[in-house]
């Protein structure tokens, strides 16, 4: 079987610049420092993850690309222009799949369009989502009816229903049972592969981040820096017993600082 | 089992209230028709219903009986207090002109204020949930004018109005819209923001925010509040109807008392008690419609 590389796909992604991005909370009047002078270069179509200890400032650190809060310090960039707040063209899907209860699986899928005004013109993408995510059956069913990866998909297909330049994938997959989990980290993967937009995923499971992404960014605890940038060759489809993504695993879980559990 | 009803009725034939008969008639003819539903509900789908429902027609059978016993049999209570049952149905059949002309009256003004009452909280609501400057200057004076009760409002409202009509408009109004304002505005408060964050990077402009994410979200609140509107809107309705317009089921209660004709009164009570629960029934079903999509939702 030949593997295929992720150059070979059509590219219809963002670039995404991050320049000394650094933020921090206020809590009770003292600051909090979360991202400290974080910069990155994210390529148009590359996938790149996000790997930290939990409460490191990863999802805060998704929170700015997606143009939902602002940094204190740095600027964020794509296509060499500033994020000055949430557009469309940049996508998040969250840890929670937070569909709206109201709304039947297709008119949540059809929220972006509906917002954009897009939806009569349209239409026909609503279902291609649904289709793209295997949820085509359930179009007329409300969120409480779905399952937990179901609802995830969802989600996933509310997210590409707008052909985004850019996925943010906030730990999406982390409320999934490790079946489920699996099945939906090799989905990601080809609908990646066949969209070609730019991801960027915030994950703890270096297992998830080395299956997925063509570079891991390990970050470090709070306030968070880049302490580590590992860059994963291999093709994909990827397998999860290659032995060099165990190598890399290896190699992740020292600079976490995990080495002892090897 | 509901055939054994039947033994209670026909025995009650002397007395000096008018429809004594007829009622007596009814009855008999009533428990033996259920009777017979009770043997054919081995087949029917209706009279399986029916047989569901045979406890309480039994109840119920057993406290007309009763009433009719302790009134017009023993004449145990007092008489123009206590009426036994043919005076109610004597009230409704001779009566029915003036009842019904009450119900209309009653509906008019109840549906007006309630109505103008629940839009006008819901949209006050909504505003003070949505922006920092409504909220600011309309908190204030709901927390000091909202739980004023709106029977306070009575002397000066129907002073202040041009008729009693259109001051009892205002003081339903006021009593269905504090409670539709709080919890349309609870609801809109407590919105989940991810709610907000996943419509905004979706492209979602400030008036879809609204009129999309946040009313659709507390739309459950709003329902609760126009319940607790509703009824108020019952209480200020019969209180206004008794002191200032002269029409109306609340007028009627009061003109049955003055005249003592206390059969009316608890035929007016009883008539009213159908409207009430049928309009809170109502409310369930457009609730039960429009929120379908809630999980283990009350059923009335």
């Amino acid at each position: 079987m030949v593997a295929a590389a992720a150059s070979d796909y059509p590219v219809s992604g963002t670039t995404l610049t991050l320049r000394e991005v650094s933020h921090r909370f206020d809590l009770e009047g003292q600051p909090l420092p979360v991202l400290d002078r974080i910069s990155l270069q994210v390529g148009r179509g590359e996938f790149v993850a996000l790997l930290g200890p939990s409460g490191c400032g990863k999802s805060t650190l998704l929170r700015l690309v997606a143009g939902l809060d602002f940094p204190s310090a740095g600027t964020l960039l794509t296509e060499g222009k500033a994020i000055e707040g949430p557009d469309p063209s940049r996508v998040v899907v969250f840890q929670d799949p937070t569909l709206y209860p109201w709304r039947t699986v297709w008119s949540n899928v059809a929220l972006g369009l509906e917002a954009r005004g897009l939806l009569r013109t349209h239409r026909e993408r609503v279902a291609d989502a649904l289709r793209l995510v295997g949820l085509t059956g359930f179009a007329n069913a409300y969120p409480h009816q779905l399952s937990g990866g179901m609802a995830q998909r969802a989600a996933l297909a509310r997210a590409l229903v707008n052909d985004p330049k850019l996925l943010i994938l906030d730990e999406p997959l982390g409320q999934l049972d490790s079946l489920t989990r699996i099945t939906m980290q090799g989905e990601l993967v080809s609908l990646w592969q066949r969209s070609g937009f730019t991801a960027l995923l915030v994950t703890h499971d270096v297992e998830e981040a080395l299956f997925l992404a063509g570079r891991v960014i390990v970050l470090s605890q709070r306030p968070a820096h880049i302490s580590a940038e590992i860059v994963n060759p291999r093709p994909y489809p990827r397998h999860r017993g290659d032995p060099h993504l165990a190598q890399l695993r290896h190699e992740v879980l020292v600079h976490l600082g995990l080495d002892a559990t090897w | 089992m509901v055939a054994a009803l039947t033994a209670f009725w026909p025995d009650k034939l002397e007395s000096d209230w008018a429809y004594t008969s007829d009622l007596a008639v009814t009855c008999g003819a009533l428990a033996v028709a259920l009777g017979l539903a009770a043997f054919a509900g081995v087949r029917f789908a209706v009279c399986q219903r029916l047989q569901r429902l045979s406890p309480w027609l039994l109840a119920l059978a057993l406290f007309l009986a009763a009433w009719e016993a302790v009134t017009a049999k023993l004449g145990l209570l007092p008489l123009p207090f206590f009426p036994p049952p043919q005076a109610i149905v004597e009230v409704v059949i001779d009566d029915w002109e003036r009842l019904a002309a009450g119900i209309f009256a009653s509906a008019r003004l109840l549906a007006t204020g309630y109505f103008l009452g629940a839009a006008a909280g819901f949209v006050t609501g909504v505003s003070i949930g949505w922006s920092r400057l409504a909220g600011y200057w309309i908190h204030p004076v709901l927390r000091f004018i909202g739980p004023l009760p709106a029977t306070a409002w009575l002397p000066l409202a129907f002073f202040v109005f041009p008729s009693s009509f259109s001051a009892s408009i205002f003081l339903i109004a006021l009593a269905t819209g504090f409670p539709v304002t709080v919890l349309t505005w609870s609801g809109v408060a407590g919105v989940n923001s991810a709610y907000y964050d996943i419509a905004r990077t979706l492209g979602a402009s400030q008036r879809f925010l609204v009129l999309k994410v946040a009313i659709p979200a507390a739309m459950p609140h709003v329902f609760v509040g126009l319940f607790m509107g509703l009824g108020n809107s019952f209480a200020v309705l019969v209180v206004a109807e008794m002191l200032g317009v002269r029409a109306g089921l609340g007028w009627y209660l009061q003109w049955a008392q003055g005249w003592a004709a206390y059969a009316n009164m608890y035929a007016a009570l009883l008539v009213m008690a159908f409207l009430c629960s049928g309009l809170i029934t109502l409310l369930f079903r457009v609730r039960d419609r429009l929120l379908s999509w809630q999980k283990g939702l009350v059923r009335w």
